[in-house]
Order: C-alpha cells, then structure tokens, then sequence
C-alpha cells in the first residue's frame, strides 16, 4: 500500500513538475484559472444559456465532419453528385457522416436561433456587450454564407436553382449588379467553376473565419462578464474575497452543467440522424436529389428552411432591388439593437408591456415569416407576408420609442435563485 | 409560468405545429405505397422486377449487386442466377447498354437513373405512377399517364396490368370553357395479373426502389437505438454529476 | 446548514462520467477512422482480374494491371525452365526463404504451372519496371547472362523465375502474386483457389 502511494506521490510529482515546465513557457494555468476555473458567471443561468456551449459544439461537429466528407467529395459539376452518392453507399460509415452534417447544419441554426432570441430576452447586447453582440452578429453573418455555400456543393436540382436565385438577387443592385453576378459565378452561368470556388470558400475560407470570430467572440464575453436572467451586473456586489456574492466558478460548475446539455442535445440530434435524416424534406429536400438540370427548375424553389424568414420578407416586395434592400436590412437590423433599445433594464423580467408585446409579436412573425417563406406566393400568403413583414421591422424600428416610455419593474441587486 | 417561458412555448407550438400545416400547392392526388423495406420477400421479388422490367432502359449506376446480395440474403450463386443477365461482376454497379444518343432518339430523353428516384419522388409517388397508364392515342407510346401527363416512358408492365382507359367527367367552367377532369380508372383489357396482384407486384418493385435509394436505412435504425440508449445513460450519470456539485450553490 | 461536501460520492460521479464520456467518445471516433478502410468502389476496383492466356505464345511475356500495379505473365519454354537449374551460387535468396509469394510458388520454377511465369513487375529495390531480357548472352545486360529480368533504373539482375541475383540493390525476389488458373486458359489474378 505504501508503495502506490509513493508511487502516486511521484507520479503527482512529475504531473506537477510538467506542469511547473509548461507554465514556465506558454500562460496554461494562468489561462485556465481566469478562463475557466476563476472566471465567475451568474448562478442564476436557465434553460437558454445552453445554446452558447451548443453553438461551439456544433461547429466542431461540422468541422470534423466536413473534414471526412471533403477526403471523398469532388468539387466538380461532372462528379459531385456522384461522389455525394459514393459516400452514401461505397465509402464505410460515409452515410453516418453525411446524414452528421446536413444535420448538423440545421441544427447549427436552431441552436444560434435559440441562443440570439436569448439575447433579446434579456438584453444581452446592451452596454457595455454590444461589441459582443457585433462579434455574434458577425458570425452569424458568416454562417449564412457558410451555408449558401455548402449547399451548392452536393450539386442536386435545388442546390442548382437555390444558388441561382441567391446570385441573382446581386443582380438586383443597381449598376454593378450583372457584373457582380458575373465575378460570383466566374461563368456566364452557375458552373463547374463556380461549384470549385464555393467549394474553397466552405471548406476553407468561411470555417477558418468562423473559428477567429468565435474566438473573438469569447474574449469579448470574458471580457465583460456574461449577463443573466435577472439582467444586473454580478460584479457590482462582491464578497471580501473579490468573488461576486452571486458568482460561481464556470469550472466545475457550468462545465458540468454545459455536459448535461451537450448529453440531451446528442440525444435530439441521433433521433434525427438515425431515424429521420430528411426531417419530412426539412433538413434534405426531396428535389435534392435529381441532379442540378440548367433546363428543369424544381416546381417549388424555396431556400433552406433556415432562410426563409428573410425570404418572405423578400417576396412581399413586388419591386426586385427594393425587397432585396429590404431583406438585407431585416438581417442588418439586429446589429443596431444595442443603439436601438432605449430601455434602463436589460431583463424581459422587469421590462414593461410594450416591450413584453413586441417581442412576443416579433417571435411570432419570425416563425410566420418563416413558414410562409416556404409556400407558394399566393395572394394570401403574400399579403400575410405583408403584415408580418411589417411586424418584423416595427420591433426595431419602434423600439426606440417603446422602450422609453414602457413602464419596467424595480431591478433587485441580487439574482432570483431558488437552488436546484 | 413565467414570461421567459411563455414565449418560447408559443413559438415552439408554432414551429411544432407548421409542418403538418404545410400542404404542398397544387399536388396531384398520390395512393400510398404502404411498403415495407423491412420485408426481405418483397424485397427480393422487387429486385427481380427491377432487373427483368426496369434495367433495360434505366440504370441503377450508385447500386452494387453484391451490396443488394448481401442486404437481401442472397448468396452470390443466387445473385448471379437470378438478377444478373448483363456479364457484370457482382462487384459491379447497375447499368446497361443502352447509349444516350439512341435514347434521345426512341424516347426524346435518357431514362432518368433510378437509383435516388425514391428519395427524389417518394415511394407514393412512384406506386401511384406506375399504376396510372391509361390508353390515349394521341401519344406515339399509345399510353399516357396521370401522374407524369405526356411521359415518355412506355407501359412496360401493361402485360401484367392489362390496358386501363381513363374515365372523363366534364364540366363547364365559370369562363364557359369546357373542363374535363379525371374520374376513375377502368380496366380495358385485363392482364396477366388481377388488379390487386398487380399492385402487389407494383409494390414489390416500389419497395425495392424505395431501397436502392438508402440500402443503409435497413441498419441505420437499429444502431439509432443503441446509440441513443447509451446516450441516455450517459445523460443520466452527467445529471447526477451536476446536481452533486450543485449542492454547492445556495 | 449546510451539508458536507461528500468528496467521494462526488470523485465517485466524476470518474464514472469521465469513464462513459470516453468510452463515448471512443465510438465516436470509429466510424470516423474506419472511413479510411478501402470503400466498396476501391474493392470492386481492387477485385481479381481475370486473364485469357490461351493466346500468349511461349516465350513471350503478356503485362496486365492488377490494385494498379504491373503484372508479368510469361509462358516459359522447355529450355527457359532449364536455365533456372544451377543459379543458386549467383542467387541471393534461391530458395525464396525471404521473397513475397503464395505457398505454392515457393519452389524453384515460382509458379503453380511450371510454363506459366506470374510475377508482380515491381521491382524490389526502388519500384522501376525490370525489363524482359530473356535470350542468354543479352550483350545488353552481360556475356554471361543467362536470361530473366533486368533493371534499367539501378541494373538490379532477375532470372527466369524472378530470383534476384546477388550484388545488385534489390534486397528481395520479385514478389509472385496470389493467382489460380480457373481454367487452362484463364487465369485468376489476385485470388488464390477457393478465394475468389
């Protein structure tokens, strides 16, 4: 018995010894103490602070997967779909892998969806984080494009026809536009060589600008401290140790909580992969799978489910440059929120109710605007384009004003906690 | 329940709730192929429908016969005897000899490969169209088809079939223009096999294509609940494991 | 009041999740790694390649690929099996104790069928292609040469049957790959008897 002990001690001895060696040249401990393990973060996180830990799970799904996809895909118009198929069928596991990330696209959107609609809920963006909301508005931007460019790559009839209505809204722009189509596409139309370009930019350029602004991203939350549901600064009432009185240490306390989150999401996400990879023509669209036909458009072209909130914005406009404006400021307008929202408090639970309304009417119109983005334009379903539409762009463009005159709640100065 | 909460199940209703809202405009009316890609009998039967009706004119180029003969129950002699008239290897994929240049010439078109046709139509869709070729003369097939107006594709199966007419009801339309639509099927001429046989047979044959389209979707669940049951274990223990260190936080 | 912390309930949880995390993330990873084994399509492509030899004259050498290599197939007369007898004194390995071939080439003449020659083309020093040299005295390899396979790239020396010669780079007899004759006429390369 003495002997492992000894034994342990020594082998203690020499962990600690490495580690003495390591800190000596490169900041670890240092780094994981005020990163990890000293870093304090409100003890009052619920449901919707899951989604940040999510987010940078899925990336890492995608990264990898994507990787082993890429060792068999090939980038170009004659053997794309082909290899997409090899990989179903010839190539071990190649399934698996596939179903992996076409999955794992959608519920990269899901869960940046759900972790954006936190922020509005407890006025995570307001001073001093509005640079990190940019920070995440920027990612999210690049995920749009890391999207719409992975997904010409399995070169099927509507990745095609998807693209070819994606570059032609550049065409929209005044002037510059068929130039600008014509410098997208590198052809005269959606080609062989503008499937090796995008390939480029979905393998290389986008994923590494995603990992530098996720980076970011995190340095700039850390920065600031995380906010909370009860939205009140944490470090404003500490204990004689300098330690917020409503702090805990991210180590071990949220990684173990994170690990749960990771554990019942992996669950969602197999029940897609193995029992329904398509999701009813959701996550894989049946026109999916006829290849990409110049001569043929699939009867009823809609973007990936993830776009189509903006998408109906963009068909309610009978005028082409003008919805095309008009999308593109509905996307921009969550970066102005931090100067938009006039309110004193940061947490839906002590705003008044105006805001309380419109947020509720701005998630309800997102959800609209997303599933009429999927119909056919009919009469109807334009019009109720329309008045969602207008929904949509009145959360930001009367916030200003309803967030000054709403009547809020007194903020306490401790967070609300029951234990658990 | 709290605001934070109010909303988010709103909209999760909502989102829950809008793909059984979501009816496809202006689809034609599909019967329901009601497969079983479980069932290795009708597998079988279909794969030898698929290469005594289908290959000759479509190719099935992402399928090996030796993955068909392992996901079957086949053996390679039956493999070879039964579903392989071509002088290919089992290791090879299913093609044939017919060249585009011909095909354009017979039909106007190459006959599209079959291999993703299940994931591209559904199996509805193609149980339907296989069993909706009517006699109309205008057509240099002779037939047309009332899922796929003006198809090329001829009636290969009619022997087993027999030739159904397309019954006709018209109407006079708000704008005074006569609107024919269709009413019902009759049998014409019967053929080799009675009408429910037949639809067996068309089953059997949709079932296979419904599996050439996903071969692994006959394994993918199974390893879908053993996955899940560990995950579900592993979720379990991380609970316990937060609410141990939880006991921390007053 | 607050409870004892129960410092080994809690190592207890920890190592038992960290175990099942990684037993977890062991199967994980396998799918991945196992993407990398050879795919049906590089089977299929890898498969035995059937060969008509009824055709290949005696004494003339017939080249196929197989797994994207070159193979050598000779139909060796009567007085090319004879030169094999005798080489040993200048053979590094004659018994073929260290060379690459199916049991039933481990014998002088390195084949099934004595006339028929099966070799893998490769040669064992640095991968050229040996050249068919197979008339004895080939001035353009030695005077006293006695036929088989010479190498351009380094002038590594073969005989008749593949057997490399001594003091020449190629440590090794080109390698005999596995084959069998499915008929007298056709040769299966790449499987042995009973393997295809």
């Amino acid at each position: 018995m003495s002997s492992t002990t000894s034994q342990n001690a020594v082998g203690r001895g020499r962990l600690a010894a490495l580690q003495t060696w390591i800190d000596d040249r490169f900041p670890m401990t240092t780094l994981w103490k005020s990163q990890v393990s000293e870093y304090y973060a409100a003890k009052n996180f619920n449901f919707w602070y899951y989604f940040g830990s999510l987010a940078l799970l899925v990336l890492v799904i995608q990264l990898l997967s994507g990787l082993f996809l890429a060792m068999n895909y090939k980038p170009s118009s004659a053997e794309a779909f082909n290899s997409v198929e090899y990989i179903m069928r010839d190539v071990e596991w190649g399934w698996l892998i596939r179903y992996i990330h076409s999955t794992g696209a959608s519920a990269f959107f899901i869960v940046v969806y759900l972790h954006m609609f936190r922020a509005l809920l407890y006025g995570s963006y307001q001073k001093p984080r509005e640079l990190l909301w940019i920070f995440g508005m920027l990612i999210y931007f690049a995920l749009m494009g890391e999207a719409f460019f992975g997904y010409l790559l399995p070169w099927g009839n509507m990745s095609y026809w998807g693209a070819q209505v994606i570059v032609s809204l550049f065409g929209a722009i005044p002037y510059v536009g068929d130039s600008l189509m014509e410098w997208i596409r590198g052809d005269y139309y959606i080609s062989d060589v503008t499937l090796n370009r995008f390939f480029a930019m979905h393998v290389i350029a986008l994923p590494l600008a995603l990992v530098f602004l996720v980076i970011g991203h995190v340095i700039a939350l850390h920065e600031v401290g995380s906010n909370n549901p009860d939205g009140i600064e944490i470090k404003y009432v500490k204990g004689p140790d300098g330690i917020p009185l409503d702090g805990i240490a991210f180590h071990p306390y949220y990684t173990v909580k994170d690990i749960v989150g990771v554990g019942v999401f992996l669950i969602l996400f197999s029940l897609v992969i193995f029992f329904a990879p398509m999701m009813g023509g959701y996550f894989l669209e049946h026109a999916n799978f006829d290849p990409a036909n110049s001569l043929q458009t699939p009867p009823h072209i809609a973007p990936v489910w993830y776009f189509t909130p903006f998408y109906a914005i963009l068909r309610s406009v009978p005028n082409k440059p003008l919805g095309a404006a008009l999308m593109g400021v509905a996307v921009l307008l969550f970066v102005f929120l931090p100067w938009l929202d006039r309110g004193k408090v940061k947490s839906i639970r002590y705003r008044g109710p105006l805001f309380k309304f419109f947020l509720a009417a701005f998630a309800i119109s997102f959800v609209a605007l997303g599933y009429l983005g999927m119909q056919p334009p009919t009469p109807t379903y334009t019009m109720a384009g329309r008045v969602f539409g207008t929904v949509y762009f009145a959360f930001f463009l009367l916030m200003p004003w309803y967030t000054s005159i709403d009547k809020t709640r007194p903020v306490p100065t401790r967070v609300t906690y029951h234990g658990h | 329940m709290g605001i934070d909460k109010k909303i988010p199940v709103a909209v999760l209703a909502a989102v829950l709730a809008a793909p059984f809202a979501v009816q496809a405009a202006g689809e034609a009316h599909v019967d329901h192929a009601m497969n079983d890609v479980g069932n290795r009998a009708s597998l079988q039967r279909g794969a030898r429908n698929f290469v005594n009706y289908c290959l000759g004119c479509h190719t099935a180029k992402y399928v090996r016969y030796n993955r068909v003969a392992a996901d079957l129950g086949l053996t390679e002699k039956q493999l070879t005897a039964n579903l392989m008239f071509t002088g290919a290897s089992p290791h090879d994929t299913m093609r044939n000899g017919m060249s585009p240049d011909d095909a354009k010439r017979w039909f106007g078109v190459m006959p599209p490969d079959l291999s993703v046709i299940a994931r591209a139509r559904t199996p509805d869709y193609l149980y339907t169209f296989l069993r909706s070729f009517y006699a109309d003369p205008s057509r240099p097939t002779g037939m047309n088809n009332l899922a796929l107006p003006g198809a090329a594709m001829p009636h290969v199966l009619w022997e087993q079939q027999g030739t159904q007419e397309a019954v006709w009801e018209g109407e006079v339309d708000a704008q005074g223009n006569a609107q024919k639509h269709f009413k019902e099927f009759r049998l014409a001429t019967p053929g080799k096999l009675a009408p429910e046989q037949y639809d067996a047979f068309v089953r059997d044959t949709v079932n296979f294509l419904d599996y050439i389209g996903e071969p692994v979707q006959l394994q993918r669940q199974s390893l879908g609940y053993k996955v899940i049951a560990f995950l579900i274990f592993f979720t379990l223990l991380a609970y316990a494991l937060k609410k141990e260190y939880w006991k921390d936080v007053k | 009041m607050t409870e004892q912390v129960d410092a080994g309930r809690r190592h207890f949880l920890t190592v038992a999740t960290a175990a099942v995390g990684a037993v977890g993330a062991g199967f994980a990873a396998t799918p991945f790694l196992a993407s990398w084994k050879p795919s049906a399509r590089a089977k299929a492509m890898g498969a035995p390649v059937e060969v008509d030899i009824s055709k290949l004259e005696p004494g003339a050498l017939l080249k196929i690929e197989w797994r994207g290599k070159a193979v050598y197939i000779v139909h060796r007369t009567p007085q090319m099996l004879s030169q094999l007898q005798g080489m040993a004194a200048r053979l590094r390995d004659p018994e073929s104790a260290e060379s690459d071939q199916p049991a039933f080439a481990k014998n002088e003449a390195r084949a099934a069928k004595p006339e028929y020659l099966v070799l893998v083309g490769v040669c064992t020093h640095l991968g050229c292609a040996p050249l068919d040299k197979f008339t004895p005295g080939d001035v353009t390899v030695s005077a006293d040469w006695p036929g088989g396979f010479f190498c351009p790239c380094h002038g590594s020396k073969f005989d008749l049957s593949g057997r490399v010669f001594k003091d020449v780079p190629a440590p090794t007899n080109l390698p005999v790959p596995p084959y069998t004759f499915v008929t007298d006429t056709r040769l299966l390369i790449g499987a042995e008897a009973g393997n295809a």
